[in-house]
């Protein structure tokens, strides 16, 4: 059933998200702390040992591909829905150190990723992959 | 008139599923015949929902662009927080936890030089600018972090609220701009592998650009830069008030 996808993602994300929020509370800061990225070792684990139970099969797997192939869409309504007047009325202090902050952390990425050695470039995407997106 | 705009507010998510696929489209059609596909659709399309939110704001003087005018509403939700993570989190179906485990050594490293890098450039513009007391040069740098921790920093160390709203004007340059300049910057930093994702959503931090950048470069990409990015503003938070704030006034106290 394609609901246990969506409701097996849902799941993880309100664990994650908790998790996040413990650990914010933990170190004493008013943020939760690492929750999306404590659901997707949920999701990419849990998924994995039911999969291999055979406890997954494809319509339920539909249910968590279909909002990851909603994804792109999602991030083009939240990009609509920016506060860009705000961001752009802050004047050239504010877009210098933001766009310093980018500049130097971009700078850093082929430093950083030599870190345990290189890794090899992605495969170019094929044309499904592509239409998905 | 006004029956439409009825039925399009009182129906707002179904509403913004059909702008978000006309944006779409027409931004597949510009991909095609203006860069010849070399920028790829969803980059334009994430450009052209920023330069609508830009005129959502100015019409309405609100803070959520597009969606504080009534009709576009849904996008709010649409693009929102909650399904915004939900989808995230779907992203990482059927990744590699091997590729995650081969990188984590260097995304802690991407965070934490993130996080200093984006403290010491924003403070030092700060300073440029003339705020030079500490309050203030740890709120900015704490803004160039991300729009989150610029004002929880500023909140906790007493910033004046002129410079928390700066704070909060430089994080959302930056999320702005990394949203917009990741797929231009990917292939002269390499970012076309699990790991460099992984430096790079460590070393931005800012998720919803992270999110948009990646979007806009590879999809294959966000699953592993979301990683990262999602510890980013949780640990700006506990240094900005603290280690860096104490660090600012050691030094120009």
């Amino acid at each position: 059933m394609v609901l246990y996808g969506v409701a097996a993602l849902a799941l993880c994300m309100l664990v994650g998200m908790l998790i996040g929020d413990v650990l914010g509370v933990a170190v004493g800061v008013d943020a939760n702390v690492g929750g999306v990225g404590f659901a997707m070792i949920l999701l990419v684990v849990a998924t994995d040992r039911l999969r291999k139970r055979g406890l997954f099969p494809k319509p339920t797997e539909q249910g968590v591909l279909f909002w990851s192939a909603l994804y792109i869409p999602i991030v083009i309504a939240m990009a609509s829905t920016q506060n860009v007047a705000e961001a752009i009325g802050g004047g050239p202090m504010a877009a210098i150190a933001g766009l310093g902050a980018l500049a130097a952390g971009a700078a850093l990425v082929p430093v950083i990723a030599r870190i345990g050695g290189q890794s090899e470039p992605l495969p170019a995407m094929t044309e499904e992959e592509k239409a998905e997106a | 008139m006004d029956i439409i705009a009825d039925v399009l507010e009182r129906n707002g998510l179904l509403f913004a599923f059909v702008v978000v696929g006309a944006l779409m489209m027409i931004s597949g059609w510009l991909s095609k015949t203006l860069t010849r596909g070399r920028l790829q659709g969803s980059a334009i399309a994430i450009m052209l929902g920023l330069v609508l939110a830009y005129f959502g704001g100015i019409n309405t003087g609100g803070e959520a662009g597009l969606a504080d005018i009534a009709i576009f509403s849904g996008l709010g939700l649409m693009g929102g927080a909650m399904l915004r993570d939900f989808a995230i989190v779907a992203t990482a179906y059927g990744v590699d936890l091997q590729e995650i485990k081969k990188a984590g050594a260097a995304g802690v490293v991407a965070l934490i030089a993130g996080i200093v890098v984006s403290f010491v450039v924003g403070a030092a513009v700060a300073a440029a600018f003339g705020y030079t007391d500490p309050e203030s040069m740890a709120t900015i740098g704490a803004g160039a972090a991300t729009y989150i921790v610029g004002p929880v920093t500023g909140t906790a160390i007493g910033a004046s609220s002129e410079v928390i709203a700066l704070s909060v004007a430089a994080g959302l340059i930056k999320a702005v701009v990394v949203m917009v300049c990741t797929p231009l910057i990917a292939p002269f930093i390499g970012l076309n592998n699990p790991k460099s994702a992984m430096a790079y959503g460590g070393l931005m931090g800012t998720t919803s650009g992270v999110a948009g950048g990646l979007a806009a470069t590879d999809k294959r990409l966000v699953p592993y830069g979301a990683m990262t990015a999602t510890f980013y503003t949780g640990l700006g938070c506990l240094l900005g008030p603290s280690v860096f704030y104490f660090a600012l006034v050691g030094l120009f106290g």
